[in-house]
């Protein structure tokens, strides 16, 4: 059995894994087609709670974007283990020859490219319906997107695993997810915001800030999501 | 004769307990000087920030618990935390309590979105999910796993939730105690502070044996109800 384990490395694992991830997702596109219409009524919804003029917006849409990108998120991450429950291929997954961190690795790097598809959809609609110039900044604000969006999604791929065993997952996710999301969301907020202010500017702060983050769930999670396989 | 061992030692801790809270109840009215701005709604600081502390020790003591439950796998780590978790919000939920009562009268307004305000909710609304996860998982092995993961997680937020507050959210000025120069606190006002952090800290060892035995009790409940469920035939 130990020579098994060892049998396929983590990238190639991984590899498999997200491939696996993409092709069910690619079948139906359910996922994606849920969270770009999810997305466009937050920010269409947000647009009635004050006037959407071109100082206002300038003030508050960094925050409504990142606003409607976490409750997204927060949605979008729990079919991830959920899916598998209902063919029980959890448990295939779980005998397969592989190191547990490749599945949550291949799981995450999915949910990524899901959300991350989502936000290049988004990114448009919002600078038309918003007023908000973004071409002349627009490498930068991918870079804070991808940052805000790693860390949503590491530790949302570990608390998708931990809510798809309790009831109510549904529920539970966002309420487990949205406080421990408090400080990337201050973070790409404040990117995002002085990119898009008069004068734009990289908070490398914040930049800096969304790094340790990142590295720290992501290392959390390489030590503890193995448990959470367990049967 | 054991069980009397037991309630007699019970007795003896709850009335030490009592006593030490009248001791610093008496501190904090007669001994402690009136703050020269603030005047007399200063007093509630005692309290307030001993709660404070013993909160944070209480969630301390749920993050070595749920470490500890991942690497030995006993279920007392998993009781611990439970209970340690359920005292610490209750701490946790004074503290939100009395910072606004002192704050309403000292700076006009009931609630600041500075950092140790807005990080303290926050830090209570990771331990709310915490039992909230706790509730809603049945099986008892599952439930300490995923909120041991869970706890491990939250504790590792606290302090990033902390910094990220203090350098973007802050309009408000420094801690008073240990907040560098000009901050600093009389000398009777510390030690009365610390005759009520040495009260709650007891108070908080009471309520988590309590909590603990009764949790102890709660867990073989659960095992004995599966194991009759396991064996439907095999009733009492």
């Amino acid at each position: 059995m130990k020579e098994l384990v060892g049998s396929m490395g983590i990238g190639t694992a991984t590899y498999w894994i997200l491939a696996k991830e993409l092709r069910a997702e690619l079948r139906t596109r359910e996922l994606l087609h849920t969270t770009l219409v999810f997305v466009l009524l937050v920010v269409v919804l947000f647009s009635f709670t004050f006037e959407p003029t071109r100082e206002e917006s300038r003030r508050y849409g960094p925050g409504l974007l990142w606003l409607a990108l976490l409750f997204a998120g927060s949605l979008m991450l729990q079919p991830s283990f959920v899916r598998e429950q209902n063919n029980d291929t959890l448990s295939a997954l779980r005998l397969a020859p592989i190191a547990p961190f490749s599945i949550f690795l291949g799981k995450a790097l999915a949910n990524f490219l899901f959300l991350t598809v989502a936000e290049l959809l988004l990114l448009p609609i919002f600078a038309a319906l918003y007023d908000v110039t973004i071409l002349p900044v627009l490498g930068e604000i991918l870079v804070v997107l991808a940052l805000g969006t790693a860390g949503m999604v590491t530790t949302g791929t570990v608390f998708a695993a931990i809510g798809a065993q309790a009831r109510m997952r549904e529920l539970l996710l966002p309420l487990l997810l949205l406080p421990l999301l408090v400080p990337v969301l201050i973070a790409s907020v404040t990117a995002t915001a002085s990119l898009l202010a008069q004068e734009p500017a990289m908070d490398w702060t914040a930049m800096k800030f969304l790094i340790g983050f990142d590295v720290i769930y992501l290392a959390a999670s390489a030590l503890l999501f193995e448990f959470l396989l367990e049967d | 004769m054991h069980r009397n061992g037991i309630h007699r030692s019970r007795l003896v801790g709850t009335l030490a307990v009592a006593a030490l809270m009248g001791i610093a109840g008496y501190a904090i009215f007669f001994l402690a000087p009136t703050e020269r701005t603030m005047g007399e709604i200063q007093r509630i600081f005692y309290f307030h920030v001993a709660s404070a502390w013993t909160a944070f020790l209480a969630f301390f003591l749920v993050f070595v618990a749920n470490l500890s439950y991942l690497v030995r796998r006993r279920p007392v780590w998993d009781q611990l935390a439970v209970s340690a978790a359920e005292v610490g919000i209750a701490f946790c939920t004074v503290v939100l309590l009395t910072g606004p009562i002192w704050a309403k009268p000292v700076w006009g307004i009931w609630w600041t979105w500075d950092a140790r305000l807005t990080s303290t909710f926050v830090l209570w609304l990771l331990y709310v999910g915490y039992l909230l996860l706790r509730s809603l998982v049945e099986d008892p092995t599952r439930r300490a796993v995923t909120s041991a993961v869970f706890g491990i997680f939250a504790f590792l937020d606290v302090p990033i939730v902390y910094m990220s507050i203090r350098w973007w959210r802050t309009q408000h000025p420094a801690p008073v105690i240990a907040g560098g120069e000009g901050s600093g606190l009389d000398p009777t006002m510390w030690r009365v502070l610390l005759v009520c952090l040495a009260a709650l800290v007891a108070l908080l060892v009471l309520l988590l044996r309590q909590r603990f035995r009764l949790e102890q009790l709660h867990s073989e409940l659960e095992d004995l109800r599966l194991r009759i469920s396991a064996n439907p035939g095999n009733r009492f």
